[in-house]
């Protein structure tokens, strides 16, 4: 994990250990290939460690386009290297296709360099609707409630199931307690999985001042994680305002909305190590 | 993968909760997947009565007629041309309640579409005509 927090990078005395860097994660699957789950801040330090032994294919899975989760793209080493083949996917909005709204951060007065002159092969892809393959691994994309065009990712390597809903309001206009499943935002995407890196932005107490911002509260997470049976939850997306010690509070109180096993909830923090499994 | 409904359809499902207007909202197959109180109202029954239900069970159970009192076939429903030709549409019709009563309501019925290509259901708002 090479960055989990919301919204804006916070670096800082008090986020060290759970770190500054917006999202990024690096996944590594069986068959050795490279899937980067967006491109926050921390894909930079992602680029900086590839160093000279990146693979000649990398692929980027973008949730959506909020600068959090693409700020780091133009930073991130092998898109400036003429032998890598990146190819990146994300959601497309209604009027648009992806290439063109990621060409409006790759362009001044934002950026210096236009997208088409970045020196590696980069090839831009609008997810699919249904599932498609990257090597050995089976992915899908689904829309998921957040603002603007935002989709999770389910992603699998035999029988291994992880999934990644950064960003997501599921409660929004819901009561999760008492709608079936069917009708919850994401439910597909996370049902069973061994790992859900989820939205865990707020605090109940946080929430009610922040509802339609397109992020879960606590509570929302792990009643999400519950509807969803998923084995494992980590809190991700942090809230830039929250410190070290208020994000570990959090973790308290989730533990104890979570029930049993409680040490099958986690907060990721930047450089964990997950295996999937 | 879990069957779950499509996003649209979720956020469409909460804004007739949350609306004051009766609405109605169908999936891409016209099966109806909810409708809100203020359309129980006017319909006389609930969604717990009829729904989920498909298109031929849902259409008949409201007895619909056109203005003059003629019963309307399934194809001349506002939602089931929505559904069709994916385009809005607005009527005047009469739904008949379970005890009765014709009520003459005016609705406008609407595709949904997540993306350009991607048709996801219908939805249609109506409201009761006075007199
Ligand atoms: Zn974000
Ligand atoms: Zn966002």
């Amino acid at each position: 994990m090479w960055g989990c927090r919301g919204s804006l990078a916070a670096p800082g005395p008090e986020t060290v250990r759970y770190g500054g860097n917006t999202s990024c994660l690096e996944v590594r699957p069986s068959d050795g290939r490279l899937i980067v789950i967006d491109a926050g801040t921390g894909a930079r330090n992602l680029g900086i460690a590839l160093g000279k032994n990146r693979p000649d294919r990398i692929d980027i899975l973008l949730t959506h386009l909020h600068l959090d989760h693409i700020e780091g793209l133009g930073f991130f080493g092998p898109v400036w290297d003429e032998g890598c083949e990146v190819h990146i996917w994300g959601p497309p909005s209604p009027l648009r296709t992806l290439r063109e709204d990621i060409a409006k951060y790759f362009s001044p007065p934002l950026f210096p360099v236009h997208l088409d002159d970045l020196p590696s092969h980069l090839v831009i892809h609008d997810v699919p609707g249904g599932e498609w393959e990257i090597g050995a691994t089976k992915i899908r994309a689904q829309p998921v409630n957040h603002p603007g065009p935002t989709v999770g990712y389910r992603l699998q390597d035999g029988d291994n199931v992880l999934t990644y809903i950064s960003d997501h309001e599921p409660a929004l206009g819901v009561d999760l307690r008492s709608v079936t499943p069917d009708w919850v935002s994401g439910y597909a995407l996370a049902y069973g999985a061994d790992v859900l890196l989820h939205d865990s932005q707020y605090t109940e107490e946080e929430y009610p001042g922040r509802v339609g911002w397109g992020h879960s509260s606590i509570a929302h997470t792990v009643s999400f994680a519950l509807i969803t049976k998923v084995k494992r939850l980590v809190m991700f997306h942090h809230d830039p305002l929250h410190s070290d010690a208020q994000l570990e509070a959090m973790l308290v109180r989730a533990k104890e909305l979570w029930g049993e096993e409680p040490d099958d909830i986690v907060l990721s923090y930047e450089g964990m190590e997950i295996e999937v499994s | 993968m879990q069957q779950q409904k499509s996003l649209v359809l979720i956020l469409a499902r909460d804004l007739a909760d949350k609306l004051a207007s009766a609405m109605f909202v169908v999936d891409a197959d016209g099966t109806l997947v909810y409708f809100n109180e203020p359309a129980e109202r006017i319909l006389g029954r609930s969604f717990a009565d009829v729904g989920p239900a498909a298109m031929q069970e849902w259409a008949s159970a409201f007895g619909p007629l056109t203005v003059e009192g003629r019963p309307l076939t399934l194809d001349e429903l506002p939602l089931t041309v929505a559904l069709r030709e994916r385009q809005p549409v607005h009527k005047q019709l009469a739904v008949t309640t379970p005890s009765g009563e014709v009520r003459q309501i005016a609705a406008t019925a609407f595709p949904l579409f997540a993306r350009t290509d991607e048709f996801e259901g219908a939805a249609a708002v109506f409201w009761e005509l006075e007199g």
